[in-house]
């Protein structure tokens, strides 16, 4: 649309300084946003977890009191998932995937912007609440009915709530934003088949975004209005169960896993063959497990539930789908392990923790069979043996892979090295105490530990396992901190990197490190898959095509330009949320949900006539929204 | 999917320059048959004695109905195929986990 | 300039599908809607027929009344497309007077929802003291017919249906509500395009702004069918 006689702000136009980014819609800049982000939010869960860990190194300690390891345990989880894990992921969806496909930046720059505030105003939500009266206490995945007003007056639990709903609006959001940017966006020649893997594995990360996250967002609204306003979706006493909670929140909750771990799938099978020298082994098998991964993943949520008394049919076909799926798991396993054999494998960094997570995968992935069987997991359920279990998933796999990515990716974001001798301690340190943690956790499990107990019984046998667990806890405390002084030292004098520092073999690579604003000086041309090897090796161009779009022919590239509107319509939506917490019993709350609202309905209006390109400025309108 | 598809049909076939576009007659004829369904659907519900088996024919009449608005009032029919797949795949997978969900609950025994 | 003669499709997208990005986004969100829809769904039928208070469903409800409210929802579906025709053919007067009367027959909906919230929480039970017949009572008309006393020719209680009374209440209004809710923001974009239509935002060349309007639109009367089947026609059928 072109002006209208509407008054509309200026646009932001700050190159430099805090408002730059602020203001910023630029893909690079909001990757960096989530990483720093999401780093300080798992330094946080980590805090948490080291606080539990210190309280369970002995029996019957009170270093804190049950109310506050209630509180701990819950925090480290949903901050671990929602505020670290994901988070983290987002980074480098954001960086890397429009260099990956050839593009200048994202679908909608602009709601790209919108998910980072929106994720930032979530975290605030649900972290501020230590100093609002308590945090939620109810776990991360706050059962019914302990989460109802009956026995949870205080607000915590509605903190949780509302955050998670804030986050889950920023999420859908980068979900939409990713799908159409890989559907729509690929340079010339980049048939899906042809996409690199982290790229395929992000499609159907946002994929499952957009599908899962409405259900969790249901029973958010349901618990928030029985909270809230005396509902009765889990009111027993008017006939409701709880079950419905479990329900809608593992239909969510499963999928969720998948996207916790499908991005670092993805990474790892851009490490794995860029260190083996090697393509990956079997590209379309690993795209198709990606596949069933994704869409069986919506049958098996139940085997959360193994314990509830579904009935033997139910837990039957669970089971069944549940060991069914484990199928195309293994298959990118022995994929991985086909790509490096007989590879010229060079064990750099990245590939340490690349090799890594496939090793402690594989474990977190043994412990998860074991849980397949409905009748063994009646007695691994709800004991320490699936804390091992998921903190192998997911420290050992989707973190390990995740520090993969940062070690194989830093160079090209930050045009510096990492010291690999830091490194090398950083992944050995981390490997090593990883497993000190969490293994002795099965054990734990097995001889019957609960989950989510504040302290034990010293006769019950468990005292030799939680210390080490606890020393093993904070060594990995200690390889973060190695990781933190590598980078700041990387960052403050590492060696410069140059573009390829790794001999890779994907379009980011191409260009340099780190990227010039608008990527690509002309959008290349792909002619198979791993482009930037073919060209390196067998000279196969990626210069676009004679006679292109004309856009880069001596007009200049067009980017889209800054805004206000995703950060206004973020603190809308903010302010919104605490109005909505104190509406039902003050009007001062209820003016600050309609004020939050207004001020969201507002910015999206001046967002809707805010062009991307700003005609003011000169640059032409470009169609690419 | 090779090269970078400069088109002409930035909207995916908005103009009426398009073949098969429906007519403002099409539309009106889509309407009457949506009115007349519904009208079909309240009568079948005064129906007495069809028990259980007014779950059928309201399914199927109501399907009707949704698949006639989407298919040209929201213009399926003559769009781009993925817009379907997108739209079809929600609409599975709603259907699908609501069923399993319902069973879950005994709803059907 | 194109004025109204054949539609200029302006918006020539250098996308890998040729498709338009917001188009494409349209449908993911679309598709993404209907999970949301089907979990509220899902939570009223699990709920149906356990609530342990009335009122009931077949107590409030009325179906002719709710078939009117669906048939205007229905028809506005065919003004919005109407409405997206002429435009494209380079009708603005036409595309204005078409879509104030989605926009018009959108609020009518609403209205009817009002009209139909507020008789649901008024909703009172009675009972004519002098002749009962307890075989067809329900719950709530028994529990009044049990005060009957001397000399008393009938008694009138209130009993309304809130989100609070019982499940059905609770899960109703939800699923109600929100889809009220999605109806009331696609009245506001409604009204927008054409309030902006009079300030030339509007022309054929930038159909795609009312096209994805549209899409919206028929998604949320889509949605009505099936609430309407199953809610309604299903939830009330005395033959279950």
């Amino acid at each position: 649309m072109t002006a209208l006689s509407i008054p509309v702000p200026r646009r932001p136009v700050h190159p430099t300084g805090v408002w730059s980014w602020i203001t910023t819609v630029d893909h690079k800049r909001i990757g960096i946003l989530y990483g720093v982000t999401a780093f300080l939010m798992f330094v946080t869960g980590g805090i948490e977890a080291l606080i539990m860990r210190a309280q369970l190194l002995q029996p019957e300690q009170d270093l804190v009191s049950p109310e506050v390891y209630n509180q701990l345990f819950t925090m480290h989880g949903t901050t671990m998932i929602f505020l670290a894990i994901m988070p983290l992921g987002a980074a480098f969806f954001n960086f890397m995937i429009p260099l990956q496909i050839g593009a200048r930046d994202v679908a909608f720059p602009r709601l790209n912007a919108f998910s980072y505030w929106v994720f930032l105003a979530g975290a605030m939500i649900l972290n501020f609440s230590w100093f609002l009266g308590g945090a939620p206490n109810a776990g991360w995945f706050a059962y019914a009915p302990i989460t109802s007003t009956v026995f949870n007056p205080g607000h915590g639990i509605d903190y949780w709530v509302l955050s998670l709903l804030v986050l889950g609006i920023g999420s859908v959001a980068a979900g939409f934003n990713f799908v159409v940017t890989i559907i729509n966006m690929r340079a010339p020649g980049m048939s899906l088949m042809r996409m690199p893997l982290f790229t395929w594995m992000t499609l159907l990360t946002s994929l499952l975004l957009i599908l899962a996250f409405p259900v969790i967002t249901v029973a958010l609204i349901e618990l928030l209005l029985d909270r809230l306003f005396g509902a009765n979706f889990f009111n027993v006493a008017a006939g409701a169960t709880p079950l419905l909670w479990q329900h809608l929140f593992w239909v969510f909750g499963h999928p969720e896993v998948y996207i916790l771990i499908l991005p670092a799938m993805g990474i790892v099978s851009e490490v794995i063959p860029t260190f083996s020298k090697k393509p990956l082994f079997g590209y379309p098998v690993v795209v198709l497990s990606g596949v069933i991964i994704g869409f069986m993943g919506w049958m098996v949520w139940s085997h959360h539930m193994f314990t509830v008394g579904l009935g033997p049919v139910a837990n039957s076909v669970f089971a069944l789908t549940t060991m069914a799926i484990a199928v195309p798991t293994g298959v990118k396993i022995f994929n991985w392990i086909a790509t490096m054999w007989k590879g010229s494998i060079d064990f750099k960094s990245p590939m340490l923790f690349a090799v890594g997570f496939v090793w402690l995968f594989i474990i977190g992935g043994l412990s998860g069979v074991m849980h397949s069987s409905a009748s063994s997991d009646a007695q691994q359920q709800d004991t320490y043996f699936v804390v091992a279990h998921i903190h192998y998933v997911l420290f050992g796999g989707s973190l390990m892979a995740i520090f993969s990515g940062i070690y194989y990716w830093w160079p090209k974001m930050t045009g510096r090295l990492m010291n690999e001798t830091l490194g090398k301690i950083n992944f050995w340190l981390m490997f090593i105490s990883m497993n000190i943690a969490f293994f002795p956790m099965h054990f734990l499990g097995l001889n019957g530990m609960p989950r989510r107990i504040y302290t034990y019984d010293g006769s019950m046998g468990w005292d030799l396992w939680n210390a080490v667990s606890t020393a093993g806890a904070f060594a990995l405390a200690l390889s973060v901190v190695v990781f933190i002084v590598n980078a700041l030292r990387s960052v403050r004098s590492g060696e410069i990197a140059g573009a390829d520092p790794w001999d890779a073999r994907t379009l980011e690579w191409s260009i340099s490190s780190p990227p010039p604003e608008y990527n690509f000086e002309q959008i290349p041309t792909v002619h198979g898959r791993d482009p930037f090897w073919a060209q390196k090796r067998e000279g196969v161009p990626t210069v676009p095509v004679a006679g292109g779009s004309g856009e880069e022919g001596g007009h200049g590239i067009h980017l889209p330009q800054p805004s206000y509107w995703p950060i206004v319509a973020a603190v809308g939506l903010f302010i919104g949320s605490y109005g909505l917490l104190y509406s039902p019993v003050s009007n001062f709350g209820l003016a600050a949900a309609a004020f939050g609202g207004a001020v969201t309905m507002i910015s999206v209006y001046a967002w809707s006539f805010e062009p991307v390109n700003d005609p003011v400025t000169g640059t032409e309108e470009h169609t690419q929204h | 999917m090779t090269q970078h598809a400069q088109t002409q049909t930035g909207d995916g076939g908005a103009g009426t320059a398009h073949a098969g576009h429906p007519t403002p007659l099409t539309y009106f004829k889509v309407a009457m048959v949506l009115a007349a369904i519904t009208a079909a659907e309240v009568g079948v519900f005064y129906i007495e004695g069809l028990g259980r088996g007014i779950i059928p024919v309201l399914a199927i009449l109501s399907g009707i109905k949704f698949a006639l608005v989407a298919m040209f009032y929201m213009h399926l029919r003559y769009d781009a195929r993925i817009f379907s797949w997108f739209f079809v795949g929600g609409v599975l997978l709603a259907i699908s986990v609501v069923m399993a969900l319902l069973g879950l609950f005994q709803f059907f025994v | 300039m194109v004025e109204a003669t054949a539609p200029h499709h302006a918006e020539a997208e250098t996308t890998s599908t040729g498709l338009s990005h917001r188009k494409l986004v349209m449908w993911a969100f679309l598709g993404s809607d209907c999970m949301f829809f089907g979990s509220l769904i899902a939570t009223y039928l699990i709920y149906q027929g356990k609530s342990k208070v009335g009122p009931f469903p077949e107590e409030v409800f009325s179906i002719p009344v709710t078939s009117v409210s669906t048939f205007v929802l229905l028809m506005s579906s065919m003004s919005m497309v109407l409405a997206y025709a002429a435009l494209t053919r380079g009708n603005v007067k036409s595309f204005r007077v078409w879509i104030f009367s989605t926009a018009i027959l959108g609020m009518t909906f609403l209205a009817f929802q009002v009209f139909e919230f507020r008789d649901f929480a008024n909703h009172e039970v009675e009972i004519d003291c002098t002749s009962v017949e307890t075989a067809n009572l329900t719950p709530l008309e028994q529990k009044l017919a049990a005060k009957c006393g001397e000399g008393d020719l009938k008694i009138v209680e209130q009993h309304g249906l809130t989100p609070r009374t019982n499940l059905f209440g609770t899960t109703f209004f939800t699923l109600t509500g929100f889809h009220g809710f999605h109806v009331t923001l696609g009245v506001i974009w409604l009204l927008s395009l054409g309030f902006l239509s009079f300030k030339g935002g509007v022309r054929p060349e930038t159909n795609l702004d009312v096209d994805l309007a549209a899409l919206y639109w028929h998604f949320v009367d889509v949605v009505w069918i099936i609430i309407f089947t199953v809610v309604y026609l299903y939830g009330v059928f005395p033959g279950i």
